[in-house]
């Protein structure tokens, strides 16, 4: 059983960029198991059909306490026979997310969720390793395949930088690795080069560039994935793809982040980014003109 | 298991179930809808429980229960002498936890024993920014000024879980760096509904870093068994671990009352598990059974009679050597014991006690009162589940009310509809029932005194129930109101 965590910025397409490349696998005959780690539980939504699936948290709150759980009332199977289960979690602003994932994860543990004939666990986890709920799923024992979703967008390349740098935490202590970018195209100036650079300097591969394609989103508006709603269509052959190099990857690193510096030195090489100009910093715009 | 149906002249299953019904009359509809199927009468004849339990506590009422960190260093690694033991996260569980429940040791303090409070002391600083370094530092102190620890446990407060703090990547890095074994327990408070979730946590961690890393230096016999469940309160290991070695049984580890660690680590090569609290350890009897074909036998040894019946039933299990020396045990300790109800029978004869305790007394002391003269007239636990009630019923008389995770109110109402000669519970019920003017003994701790246990403990048990029952004190005191 392979586990694979998938991080990256918030709004980025993590959800959308797993349950299509799930699909891929269950595609290509894989048993799958998604977890998503994200309070707003929209992990599994395409795969199911579903608006949202009855979360993990949702039923601990409901019924007073995880010992009253089974795994069925929690675990749903959708399109390729994945199984599906969302940790949930509170409301922006109040509770504490993180550990309504550790909670889930402990839950999935003890019931014995993770069982052999599953060929991959995906983690979808919200946006970056905030605290340690959220590196839950890279824990020892846990996911030691991490892919990171990003575009050629400067916040999200800062995003992945940052997730690299909590990879490397974990992984000098444990066995979690690297194992490429997605690059989840926006469309924006040299985005393939960008982020293959980006990718080579933290050692690791960009290992898909997935064209955007408003497929995508007439798909989610039916709350299917590409490869169910069209299976022919090009987009659909773009996560079989993704999918069979995730299969076939060999490619797991310990990534070597980079300063603020060097990142912004890249951002520039690309045009990305314009040069500071120490003369123009706290200075307002009356001044200046 | 008692073969006769017991009774109690005027308590009936109706006048039972009636008792019951006044003491819910006054709950809202809700919170009586949720406590109500806590409490019944006992159907002895049954031998399955009658009541729900392990559920959450209703919210409003006053209960007695603990938490899961409580159930893992209070109950089950606290007792481990030849260790240290930190609670990891703010100073207040680890203080107030801290000799509190009269596991006694022997031993030198900071040689063998390490007896003292251990805490990571969280501030805000470590919520906000993790406490993993500092629980670093602190493994490398504590192995600094204690080498002679002989293992480290972790066991985190609340906050450790909320902030996600990894304690079991630092435990395996520190373990590694100091060479010894430390051990990180997930067994925050908010986990679960009472101390029992802590119990089980602490026994799968046992299975996880400790079972099967040792062995015992002795070359093994046909006659080594451990003592699980067995917490040393008031020195109860001192007189149980004695009487099984008199009855020919080399008793290599006990768990954990006066435990040592390496002792735990080895005990997967005994031929016999003897499990007392079955509530705290039944996990990992089952897991040494499943694991390393390990039988397992609960037995009880409060007052003679269960004493006599407990010896008998080990000595099946074990070759005609074992039996002739238990028969002989059971020989001289006969007429010592029945001294002690000559003794104090005539005083206790016909009274009645009412308990409220931890995982095995409820129903474990039932026959040692019984020994006494004494009858059972109420009983209940804080945190058992389903197994332990279907073990109570046929301890009990019949119609007897059990009530599980009572209520102060509840406990109250019913301590004055049967008027109780003592009751048996603990610090936190002992005040409530003094004033009432009730004789009061605590049975968490056996008050001060003990041990209670073995053949070596009734004596002491016996006085204490008659010092407690027959005091003129009692009669002396009249309320101000």
């Amino acid at each position: 059983m392979r586990q694979i965590a998938i991080y990256g910025k918030g709004g980025i397409g993590k959800s959308t960029t797993t349950q299509n490349t799930v699909a891929g696998l269950a595609y290509l005959g894989k048993k799958v198991m998604i977890v998503g780690c994200d309070p707003k539980a929209d992990s599994t939504r395409l795969i199911l059909h579903a608006k949202a699936q009855n979360t993990v948290m949702d039923l601990v709150r409901e019924r007073g306490t995880v010992e009253d759980l089974e795994l069925e009332d929690v675990m749903k199977v959708g399109y390729g026979d994945t199984k599906c289960v969302e940790s949930g979690g509170p409301e922006p602003g109040v509770g504490c997310a993180g550990r309504g994932v550790i909670t889930a994860i402990n839950f999935l543990e003890e019931n014995g969720a993770y069982t052999p004939d599953l060929d991959f666990v995906f983690y979808d986890v919200l946006g970056d390793v905030v605290c340690g709920g959220f590196a839950m799923p890279i824990r020892e024992g846990k996911a030691e395949e991490i892919y990171i979703v990003c575009s050629g967008e400067m916040m999200a390349m800062y995003a992945a930088n940052n997730i690299a740098k909590g990879i490397l935490k974990y992984a000098s202590s444990g066995k979690v690795r690297l194992a490429g970018l997605i690059c989840n195209a926006r469309k924006t100036d040299k985005e393939f080069e960008l982020v293959s650079a980006l990718a080579a300097k933290l050692s690791t591969q960009m290992i898909h560039f997935v064209p955007r394609d408003n497929q995508v989103q007439r798909a989610e508006m039916r709350r299917m994935t590409v490869i169910e709603y069209s299976p022919e269509h090009p987009q659909a052959q773009e996560y079989r793809t993704l999918a069979e190099k995730i299969l076939n990857n060999k490619m797991l690193v310990v990534p070597t982040p980079l300063e603020m510096e060097e990142l912004e030195d890249l951002l520039m090489e690309f045009g990305v980014m314009e040069a500071e100009d120490e003369s123009v910093v706290g200075v307002v715009e009356a001044a200046a003109a | 298991m008692s073969d006769k149906i017991k009774t109690i002249d005027g308590i009936t299953k109706e006048s039972t179930q009636e008792m019951i019904d006044k003491s819910l009359s006054v709950y809202p509809e809700k919170g009586r809808k949720k406590r109500a199927p806590h409490l019944a009468p006992n159907d002895q004849s049954s031998g399955s429980a009658c009541v729900k339990s392990n559920k959450k506590t209703v919210p409003g009422v006053m209960s007695a229960r603990g938490c899961a960190y409580a159930g893992a260093k209070g109950v089950v690694w606290g007792p481990i002498r030849d260790m240290v033991h930190v609670s990891h996260g703010p100073v207040g569980c680890g203080w107030y936890s801290w000799g509190t429940r009269r596991n006694l040791v022997t031993g030198v303090t900071g040689v063998d024993k390490f007896d003292m409070q251990f805490t990571s002391d969280f501030q805000e600083k470590d919520i906000v920014y993790g406490g993993d370094k500092k629980l670093s530092v602190l493994l490398r102190e504590a192995k600094d000024l204690f080498p002679l620890a002989k293992g480290i446990s972790v066991l985190s407060e609340c906050p450790v879980g909320l902030i996600g703090d990894d304690i079991n990547s630092v435990a395996k890095a520190s373990s590694k760096e100091l060479g010894l074994p430390i051990i990180p327990c997930s067994c925050e408070g908010f986990r679960g509904v009472s101390q029992s979730l802590g119990h089980h946590i602490s026994n799968d961690t046992i299975r996880d870093y400790i079972i099967g890393t040792r062995e015992f230096a002795e070359p093994s016999s046909p006659y080594d068994i451990a003592l699980i469940g067995e917490y040393n309160i008031g020195g109860d290991a001192w007189s149980t671990k004695p009487l099984l070695e008199e009855c020919g049984l080399n008793v290599k580890a006990v768990w954990t009352g006066d435990g040592e660690i390496e002792k735990i680590a080895a005990t997967h090569t005994v031929k016999l598990n003897v499990i007392h609290c079955y509530r705290s350890m039944n996990y990992m009897c089952k897991v040494m059974e499943e694991k390393y074909g390990i039988p397992w036998i609960e037995l009880n040894f409060f007052g003679p009679t269960k004493i006599k019946q407990s010896l008998r039933k080990l000595a099946e299990l074990f070759d005609d050597s074992i039996k002739e020396k238990v028969e002989a045990v059971i020989a001289k300790y006969d007429p010592q014991m029945q001294a002690v109800i000559e003794q104090y029978r005539p005083r206790l004869e016909g009274k009645k006690v009412m308990l409220y305790v931890g995982g095995l007394r409820p129903r474990h002391t039932i026959n040692a009162y019984e020994d006494l003269g004494m009858a059972c007239v109420g009983s209940g636990y804080e945190f058992a589940h389903g197994d332990d009630y279907d073990r109570t019923a046929p301890e009990m008389p019949d119609a007897t009310v059990v009530y599980d995770d009572v209520s102060e109110l509840e406990f109250e109402e019913f301590a004055d509809a049967l008027k109780p000669d003592l009751i048996g519970s603990g610090i936190k019920e002992k005040y409530l029932f003094q004033k009432m003017g009730i004789p009061f003994r605590q049975m968490h701790s056996w008050d001060y005194s003990g041990p209670y246990h073995g053949y070596l403990g009734f004596p002491t048990f016996a006085r204490d129930i008659d010092m407690a029952i027959n005091s003129p004190t009692w009669e002396l005191v009249k309320a101000p109101f």
